[in-house]
């Protein structure tokens, strides 16, 4: 399988997650996307469900520093330390797993490795992801900190533009929706508005 | 035979409970419209062991999450139209199973069984094919008629003739749903299958040489149709040569066959008293049985009088009878010896296999019909019985089957007359003598219930009335199911049939009957044709 971009570093792992650093300031993936770290037993992939840019060292805050320069570029011009000092880390739900050659759609028996590297998927790879959207199912049930059904939108949006035409893939997605929200319209109504 | 349109076998959805009496709900698929669905359909469901044969009985709307009937999903976006289509609503169809086809090759020899238990959850469910139909229904053979075909199909749906002339059985239907032209077509089937002679009291006249359309158009009748399998009585000779029908006798009946009983049973049309009516067997008793009308209807006062105080008949009442009985001097087919007898030539007919067709002329009231229809088939019935009897000594051969066709029924067999009539017995032995009815009649609540429970097929026409359909559907299985079919239809051409004839409840849009083609098909030579077919036996004659 065509492997995609190294973009950041795996920080922090739990079996249902990790967390992972950039390698570059600001350059995380998107909120919603497809993301995959590589073991030897082969891919784990999960969806990026937040992104957060802090100082590395929690003693310190970030101050402001633009009050006499004209651009926000010129801030890291003049301060070329911030970009050492300063990190964007992303939070990682995982949502299946490839191991052989088949490709399951639940949590793997290990949690991804420490320090394992982190890539982007190409939209060929997030096509057979998702295949099935069985990964839903893990998505609508978990609590977190942020509005999971901003994730579970952005993730269908994401996953969409891999498709030439997405609106069958969103009708499909849709459809997975209702049945797993069939007791709660609400909630499925705002989802839905949020897809398309 | 038509390309089959593949939409008819695509999934329809799942079964998702039920009971084989209350029916089975089958959840439908998001990609079919409930807009498509249709009562009165056939859909095959696929069992695990068994074939299911059912017909959609209701189709209704299901919402799963009841919040969304009182905030609607913004359905004006088609995005999301189109998602909750199936999944949070969808649509469920009510299916009646009817049959069974097993699975292996015995039992799709046996054929279809009647369903006595349901399919499995979630059994996947089709829209009956073609050739499940014809499964069912059977392809057209020399016992089977072609009558019509189901609803949105083109696949024949044949009757067993045999089995229908087997018992009595009924057409029922408000006025002008075709009740006529069934009736005609049902003739033609068993005229066809040579399965029964048949012998018509035709009380408008329209089954024997020609009848119209509701727009007027002229159609053939039978006589035109199979000249040679068809003769044509007359109660009318004037009104006959009139409408320049060829006809083939004239009946004449004479006073001295009406006996009390037929003025019992006219008793209502002629508007008699009960005692004017019991004061005829007084009279009967006391002029003679055969002698008896005649004479009280050339009584002078003076005469009657005297009797009247012999019998102790009250003046009153005499006076009700004799103005009752007057109505019937109109009658002039009554003469006071009939020259021939008419209920023998009638038999000499039905003996040779010739359907005989009794046109009633301008006598088209129910008084000359009760009496000449009752008087008529009670003796015919006598004969058949008597012979019946004789078959079972052993010695003579079995009668031909013989079908009595009555328009107008529920005036012989209302829960009053019906023990008396001839036709309630006929009813009610059903075939122990080879003869059985076909009753027409558009107030089928006004038929003894207990007539209705013999009767083995029934074809019903569009009813409107609660009364007269619960009464053509006492007996059925999945009453209430078949209910909702038979208020919805058409008031054209379409029929629901069910009981012995056909294996499974049916709604069929009826078979053309008037045109040229129709005609053909029916077996009709026109003829040219009919000499050439002529002058081809001829040959055949030599050449072998």
């Amino acid at each position: 399988m065509d492997t995609g971009n190294k973009i950041a570093e795996v920080i922090e792992a739990s079996s249902a997650g990790f967390t992972a650093q950039c390698y570059k300031l600001d350059e995380a993936p998107p909120l919603g996307s497809l993301v995959k770290t590589q073991d030897r037993l082969g891919e784990i992939y999960g969806v990026v469900y937040n992104v957060e840019t802090h100082s590395l060292d929690p003693g310190r805050r970030v101050v402001a520093r633009g009050g006499n320069v004209k651009s926000e570029e010129d801030i890291f011009r003049d301060n070329p330390q911030l970009a050492r000092l300063l990190s964007t880390d992303f939070k990682v739900m995982v949502v299946g797993y490839v191991q052989g050659k088949s490709l399951h759609h639940y949590l793997p028996p290990k949690p991804v490795s420490i320090h394992s590297f982190v890539y982007t998927c190409p939209f060929e790879e997030v096509r057979t992801f998702t295949q099935s959207l069985d990964f839903l199912n893990l998505l609508v049930d978990v609590r977190l900190p942020m509005l999971i059904d901003e994730v579970i939108a952005a993730c269908l949006r994401y996953a969409s533009q891999a498709y030439a035409d997405p609106q069958p893939f969103l009708v499909k997605a849709g459809k997975e929706l209702a049945y797993l929200l069939s007791n709660d319209t609400r909630r499925l109504s705002s989802l839905l508005k949020r897809l398309n | 035979m038509k390309i089959q349109n593949p939409e008819e076998r695509a999934n329809l959805g799942i079964v998702i409970s039920g009971s084989l009496t209350r029916g089975l709900d089958v959840k439908l698929d998001a990609s079919v419209s409930v807009e498509d669905m249709a009562v009165g359909r056939y859909v095959a469901i696929e069992g695990e062991r068994h074939r299911f044969f059912g017909m959609i009985t209701d189709v209704s709307l299901e919402i799963v999450d009841p919040r969304a009937a009182t905030v609607p999903p913004d359905i004006s976006d088609p995005f999301i139209a189109q998602v909750i289509t199936g999944t949070t609503t969808y649509g469920k169809l009510r299916v009646l199973p009817m049959l069974t086809i097993g699975g292996d090759a015995a039992s799709i020899l046996e054929g279809p069984k009647s369903a006595k238990t349901v399919p499995s959850h979630f059994a996947g469910v089709k829209l009956a094919s073609q050739r499940d139909v014809e499964l069912v229904f059977g392809a057209e053979d020399e016992k089977r008629f072609y009558i019509g075909t189901p609803l949105d199909m083109e696949t024949k749906v044949c009757l067993d003739v045999s089995e229908f002339v087997k018992r009595s059985n009924g057409v029922f239907g408000k006025s002008g749903t075709g009740k006529t032209f069934l009736t005609r077509l049902l003739l033609v089937g068993m005229l066809q299958k040579g399965a029964a002679a048949s012998l018509v009291f035709d009380m408008h006249s329209e089954y024997g040489w020609e009848g119209k359309t509701e727009k007027g158009h002229k159609v053939k009748g039978l006589k035109q149709l199979f000249p040679s399998k068809v003769a044509i009585f007359t109660l009318d000779e004037e009104s006959s040569r009139r409408r320049r029908v060829s006809t083939d006798v004239v009946i004449k009946i004479g006073y001295d066959e009406i006996e009390p009983e037929d003025i019992e049973l006219l008793r209502q049309t002629l508007s008699l008293t009960e005692a004017s009516a019991q004061a005829v067997y007084q009279l009967a008793r006391e002029l003679g049985d055969r002698k008896w009308l005649e004479a009280v209807l050339n009584l002078s006062d003076d005469d009657s009088k005297q009797l009247i105080s012999k019998l102790n008949i009250h003046d009153s009442t005499y006076r009700n009878l004799r103005r009752g009985l007057e109505n019937l001097r109109r009658f002039s087919f009554l003469v006071s010896r009939a020259p021939d007898n008419s209920v023998r030539r009638i038999l000499e007919y039905l003996d040779r296999g010739i359907n005989v067709i009794l046109e009633f002329g301008r006598f088209d009231d129910f008084a000359a019909y009760i009496l000449v229809a009752n008087l008529l088939s009670r003796r015919i019935y006598a004969k058949y019985r008597e012979n019946a009897e004789r078959e079972m000594g052993g010695q003579v051969a079995p009668s031909r089957p013989l079908v009595i066709t009555i328009e107008e029924a529920h005036r012989f067999l209302n829960p009053e007359v019906s023990a008396r009539t001839i036709f309630g017995r006929i009813a009610r032995e059903m075939r122990k003598y080879n003869v059985t009815l076909l009753v027409i009649d558009q107030r089928p609540s006004g038929i003894d219930s207990e007539v209705m429970s013999q009767l083995g097929t029934k074809i019903i026409c569009l009813l409107d009335d609660e009364r007269d359909i619960d009464s053509v559907l006492t007996g059925a299985a999945g009453k209430s199911d078949l209910k909702s079919v038979l208020s919805r239809l058409e008031t054209k051409q379409q029929a629901l049939i069910f009981g012995h004839a056909v294996p499974m409840p049916v709604v069929i849009k009826t078979r053309e009957y008037g045109t040229a083609g129709s005609y053909k098909e029916l077996g009709f030579l026109e003829a040219a044709e009919l000499k050439k077919k002529a002058e081809k036996d001829i040959e055949d004659l030599w050449t072998s």
